[in-house]
């Protein structure tokens, strides 16, 4: 079960993968305003490459590889890993476990990482943004910096597949009936709200290969969500992020249906409750405006 | 393999996956006995043979509730059957979202989504791989990451002061590609 809250001002090197900076920047803002908050140390990867997910169907031994890479990079700095992807964080989770717990993979990848002088000893972890608030800073210290409750704000969450998938392997929070995003949303002061076919797809993943796919499936979440009474949905995922913030317009658009739910990554809500304003938290580079529901619970800001 | 299979790198709609027979009568000289012996050779591809086609998986999968010819049982039955071509050239195989609810959810425990990793891991050696993957490759060798940061971004992030980026050693993406054969196959889903 998840532990809570015994290391406060733990350092993390931060991963940042390549989504995060190429789309999503704000995500990333608000994440090291809050974490900065809770005395949580970030520390910049030295140097890093991709996590390996994305060319995993094109050749595993190169994602095995890059994955490895990234890791051997953090023993070498002696600190734990935290990415805010979940496809990044549950790579290099998986990865980790694989290669701690197989010695034939484990020779075999180190078999490759000696090409670039390096080996893999499986001395650290890897976490997402989620567990480190849960295990590394805990619901009870968040719930205690809160200044600005969102009381009455109804927030549906979508945590993304990788999170806790495949649960065998990610071994994080429980991937049929997930408590952890919900337990963060309830500790801003916000109500939680549930909706049909939560854990589902988000389809993001094959927008490469098929763009209507993911736009139906994005769209049947978000009408759940609109059903079920939600003003703001929450994610902790770069493309369900773009899925879902970047895509709305072009989802309404298309099936000819109004959605206009704010979509906010779990640092942005956090953030607001913790006091931070619009501009510190990066609000205004959403795609769809949340200032009109936010606004009882936001300062401007300069 | 039919001449109406996928071209390599061709990007298309899996709708026209009809078109390349997944559905069409098996023969029995399609059948390649031994190919499911070479996917459970691999690396999480053990379990293949305890798929009972219970039809969990398909029946869970978000992506086969919106597209009329992706189904995972049926890729897994095709792996188990041997339909190699079949299966390899079929652009279906490139639909799943891995989003790894039907690994979870197997009451085999076989690790559907994985098996479709291996499968495609295979049909990219045979040629046969989706535009957008060689385009990621080719980033990860050039720049280390899959996708290129505009230098506008990157602007911005100064501006809003945020800390750069790091770098990511090249050299050593290089030798890591040439290792596990990845060079080899970038080049070669090229020239074909
Ligand atoms: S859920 Fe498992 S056993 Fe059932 S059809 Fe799918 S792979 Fe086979
Ligand atoms: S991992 Fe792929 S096959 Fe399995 S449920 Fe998700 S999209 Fe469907």
């Amino acid at each position: 079960m998840i532990k809570s809250g015994q290391s406060a001002n733990k350092e993390f090197l931060l991963f940042l993968g390549c989504a995060i900076p190429y789309r999503v920047s704000s995500y990333e803002i608000s994440t090291r305003k809050v974490l900065a908050k809770l005395g949580v140390k970030l520390v910049e990867m030295p140097d890093y490459n991709c996590c390996g997910l994305p060319i995993d169907p094109v050749n595993h031994e190169m994602m095995l590889s890059l994955a490895a890479r990234n890791l051997c990079v953090a023993e070498q700095k002696k600190l734990d890993i935290v990415a805010l992807c979940p496809g990044c964080a549950g790579t290099l989770r998986k990865v980790n476990k694989k290669l701690k717990e197989s010695k034939e993979l484990r020779e075999k990848v180190n078999g490759y990482l000696k090409e670039i002088n390096m080996e893999f000893h499986g001395t650290v972890e890897a976490k997402h943004l989620l567990q480190l608030l849960v295990e590394d800073v805990g619901l009870e210290k968040i719930r205690d910096a809160v200044t600005k409750p969102l009381t009455k704000l109804q927030v549906a969450d979508h945590a993304g597949c990788h999170v806790s998938r495949p649960s065998k392997q990610v071994s994080f929070d429980n991937s049929e009936d997930p408590e952890v995003l919900k337990n963060l949303i309830e500790a801003t002061g916000a109500k939680h709200v549930d909706y049909k076919d939560k854990l589902s797809c988000c389809g993001a993943p094959i927008a490469g290969v098929n763009d209507k796919i993911p736009l139906q499936l994005a769209r049947e979440k978000l009408s759940s969500m609109r059903n079920a009474g939600a003003q703001i949905l929450v994610t902790v995922c770069p493309f369900c992020h773009m899925m879902f913030d970047t895509n709305q317009l072009r989802i309404e658009r298309m099936f000819t249906e109004t959605f206009k739910i704010p979509v906010l990554h779990y640092p942005q809500l956090l953030g607001l409750a913790l006091g931070f304003s619009s501009s510190d938290l990066a609000l205004r580079d959403l795609r769809v405006d949340p200032s009109g529901i936010i606004s009882p619970y936001a300062m401007e800001g300069s | 393999m039919s001449d109406a299979a996928a071209k390599p790198g061709r990007d298309e709609d899996a709708g026209k996956a009809a078109r390349i027979g997944i559905n069409a009568p098996i023969r029995a000289h399609e059948l390649n006995l031994g190919f499911k012996y070479e996917i459970s050779a691999m690396h999480d591809g053990e379990k293949l043979k305890q798929c009972f086609q219970c039809g969990t998986c398909t029946s869970d999968c978000p992506i086969a509730r919106f597209s009329d010819t992706y189904r995972p049982r049926m890729i897994i039955r095709m792996a188990q059957l041997g339909l190699r071509d079949r299966v390899l050239s079929s652009d279906t195989l490139w639909l799943c979202a891995a989003c790894f609810t039907c690994t979870d959810r197997c009451p085999q425990d076989v690790e559907v989504a994985s098996v479709i990793r291996i499968l495609r891991n295979f049909a990219v050696r045979e040629g046969f791989m989706p535009l957008i993957f060689r385009e990621l490759g080719s980033n990860i060798l050039r720049i280390g990451v899959a996708y290129e940061i505009p230098e506008l971004r990157l602007k911005k992030r100064e501006i809003v002061g945020l800390p750069p980026l790091p770098k990511s050693d090249l050299n050593d993406m290089l030798k890591l590609a040439n290792a596990t054969g990845f060079s080899k196959t970038l080049k070669e889903t090229e020239r074909k």
